[in-house]
């Protein structure tokens, strides 16, 4: 057994505490560690840790659908994939480079230039490609070249409702029409969220919403689709006869004063963005305006009859076919001598309105003009919507004031006019026009009696009688009643002698009016020119077939058309 | 004192596991659901595709052309139409039931 003495056991008393001081040493380092990661670098590792699980995720909806009164789509998106690359990434052969050409149906060197700029981390190689090029670009698998998804707006009905549709632009925002109008309706928002994935990439927790998802809400529009389609053909086809320049249609419901149709030609096809160009992307019946001519006659002899200054059997006298105001001389086709003020309507006599017209004091006319919504915008909520012209009733010569009463010296868009008709299909009420559906009944603005409505509208009856400018405006079974209009169209500030604007604003059926139309056709060249000859047909043809499509009573017997020769308009006015 | 405290010991772990599990649970749960949300988107892009589809072929002018050109089919003439008022009924002929009484 070794025995050690005390003496050999005991240390140098330095080694313990160099031990000793190691020891506190390490520890002080391990606290100041940990001092220093807990504190300063907190929340870098926080952050460090937090991005192993968490992730934010992105989430779109489609933009909202446009539909007709009866839940028919006009306008809707639907996802598709757009071709996207990040130069910083991409590492790409140039045989995979020309593979990518040709699925994508692009120039080699374009994506070349596009992927040029190596600073850059997001670049479109090409925006919406149909689903199998977007497999087969994902199939490939290239390193910074990936998908996008976004959504393309389709417009089923093509060209057939594209005015009041309008456009989106490739990034999904209205540009025009309805589109523009109601973006912030329609509009769609992205959502985005952080989540907690799991080893599997599933979410298992979500942590915080970022940004609220915004879900693009529907749009129901007043139109119908049915009677949209049989008005842009019936235009279509008057166009083409008559080798017009432009025209437009507007269909109203008679009572509430909804849009049910509006169409004008020319047209693009809102699918093909290639086509669109400045003349045929204006909406005409809304944007433009032009001189009315003797559609707006109904107007000035509903304010005589309003202040008591004539009825319907009051005699004007029109010989001897001239009238001079002032140095100027208004003129009818031809001398028609005596007639009723019924007559004036019926037969479109320029002398007689303007007589009846300079016998009120120029404010009464105005008036009548002003709160039938002339010189003021029809308020459907369209961008670039006209007011047409009306001046201050101060500033008027005679001459002007009897110009005016037929519709010349004065402006106005197709859906002003049309709108202003609601007076005799309402008995007096001025309706607000709509491009959305209504669900309640709207209120609109007493303008004249009741009685001189009533009045009026038999006298518009009359024009497409025996005896009338209108013949063809006839609808089988139904009671019709309308005013035509031909006037001179104005070219530089004079009138052309050999333009014309032909013109047919009429409604039926007249026992209880359910539809309004009016019909402008813009230079037809092709030897007619009349607005009985050349917008009437177009009126008869869509009102026929929207009142048996909306099952329209009958309030007049089967065989009731009778054919005559249309009295001919007059050359100013019609 | 020992033996409550081992108790107390006993139900801190099962209440911990007892976290651990209904944690799990609540995750299973939550990445079933949001796997049916994205169930529901797919479904939503589908059917605006089909509507998509649906109005294109339903549209008005396409199917006036097919009724015209392919099925031969016309709108009938006025003279060939009749109508029918409540309270007078017709027979096949289309002659009024009503005036046949004698």
């Amino acid at each position: 057994m070794t025995h050690y003495s005390a003496a050999n056991i005991t240390m140098s008393a330095w080694r313990s505490r160099f031990l000793l001081a190691m020891l506190l040493l390490g520890l002080l380092g391990l606290v100041g560690r940990a001092a220093y990661l807990q504190g300063m670098k907190n929340d870098f590792l926080r952050q460090e840790g937090e991005s192993r699980y968490s992730r934010i995720v992105e989430t779109s909806v489609n933009r909202g659908m446009i539909t007709d009164r009866h839940g028919e789509v006009l306008a809707i998106s639907t996802p598709v994939a757009s071709v996207c690359a990040n130069p910083r990434e991409l590492a790409a052969s140039s045989e995979q480079l020309e593979n990518l050409a040709v699925l994508l149906k692009m120039d080699v060197t374009e994506i070349q230039k596009r992927i040029a700029d190596k600073r850059r981390e997001f670049v479109y190689l090409k925006r919406r490609v149909l689903p199998e090029s977007a497999d087969s670009v994902a199939n490939m698998n290239m390193p910074g070249v990936f998908l996008k998804n976004e959504f393309q707006r389709f417009y089923p009905a093509k060209e057939m409702a594209a005015h009041v549709l309008g456009l989106t632009d490739i990034d999904d925002q209205g540009q025009e029409g309805v589109e523009r109008e109601w973006q912030e309706k329609l509009a769609s928002g992205l959502g985005k969220r952080r989540v907690i994935r799991d080893r599997k990439g599933r979410i298992v927790e979500d942590v915080e919403k970022i940004q609220a998802l915004r879900q693009g809400q529907d749009l129901i529009l007043s139109l119908d689709s049915g009677i949209q389609h049989l008005a842009h053909s019936g235009l279509k086809h008057a166009v083409e006869v008559h080798k017009a320049e432009a025209g437009s249609i507007v269909v109203l419901d008679a009572q509430t004063g909804e849009v049910l149709a509006l169409s004008n030609l020319p047209v693009y096809n809102p699918n093909r963005r290639a086509t669109i160009n400045d003349a045929n992307r204006r909406n005409r019946a809304l944007v433009d305006t032009f001189e009315p001519g003797s559609t707006l006659k109904p107007f000035a002899i509903a304010a005589a009859m309003e202040v008591g200054q004539v009825n319907p059997d009051t005699i004007v006298q029109t010989a001897p076919g001239t009238f001079k105001v002032g140095r100027a001389t208004i003129r009818d086709v031809k001398d028609k001598g005596k007639l009723s003020v019924a007559q004036v309507i019926q037969e479109s006599s320029n002398i007689g309105t303007a007589k009846i017209a300079l016998s009120l004091p120029a404010q009464t006319l105005w008036e009548i003009f002003s709160r039938s919504g002339f010189g003021v915008p029809a308020g459907i909520g369209f961008p670039g919507e006209a007011k047409g012209e009306l001046r201050p009733y101060n500033t008027w010569r005679p001459i002007e004031q009897a110009t005016m009463s037929y519709g010349h010296g004065i402006s106005v868009s197709l859906l002003q006019l049309a709108r202003a008709y609601t007076l005799f299909t309402t008995g007096g009420e001025l309706k607000p026009v709509s491009l959305l559906k209504q669900n309640v009944p709207v209120m609109g603005q007493q303008v004249i009696s009741r009685s001189t409505a009533l009045a009026m509208s038999n006298m518009l009856e009359l024009v497409t009688q025996p005896g009338g400018t209108a013949p063809l405006a006839q609808v089988n079974g139904y009671r019709v009643a309308g005013k035509t209009g031909t006037a001179h169209k104005l070219v530089n500030g004079r009138y052309a002698s050999d333009r014309y604007i032909s013109s047919f604003v009429g409604y039926a059926p007249v026992s209880n009016p359910r539809l309004i139309i009016a019909v402008m056709l813009d230079e037809p060249s092709a030897g007619q020119y009349f607005g009985g000859a050349v917008a009437a047909p177009v009126f008869s043809r869509v009102m026929t077939g929207a009142l048996r499509m909306l099952n329209v009573p009958h309030d007049a017997p089967a065989n009731n058309i009778v054919r005559f020769p249309a009295t001919p308009e007059v050359e100013i006015g019609g | 004192m020992v033996k409550l405290n081992i108790l107390l010991a006993l139900i801190l772990i099962t209440s911990a596991l007892g976290v651990v599990t209904s944690q799990h649970k609540a995750r299973s749960l939550f990445a079933a659901l949001e796997n049916e949300h994205e169930i529901a988107r797919q479904l939503d892009v589908k059917w605006g595709q089909l509507q998509l589809e649906q109005s294109t072929l339903a549209m008005h002018g396409r199917i006036e052309q097919i009724a015209r050109i392919k099925l031969n089919m016309k709108a009938p003439s006025v003279s060939r139409v009749q109508i029918v008022t409540p309270g007078h009924p017709v027979d096949a002929g289309g002659n009024s039931v009503v005036e046949r009484v004698p």
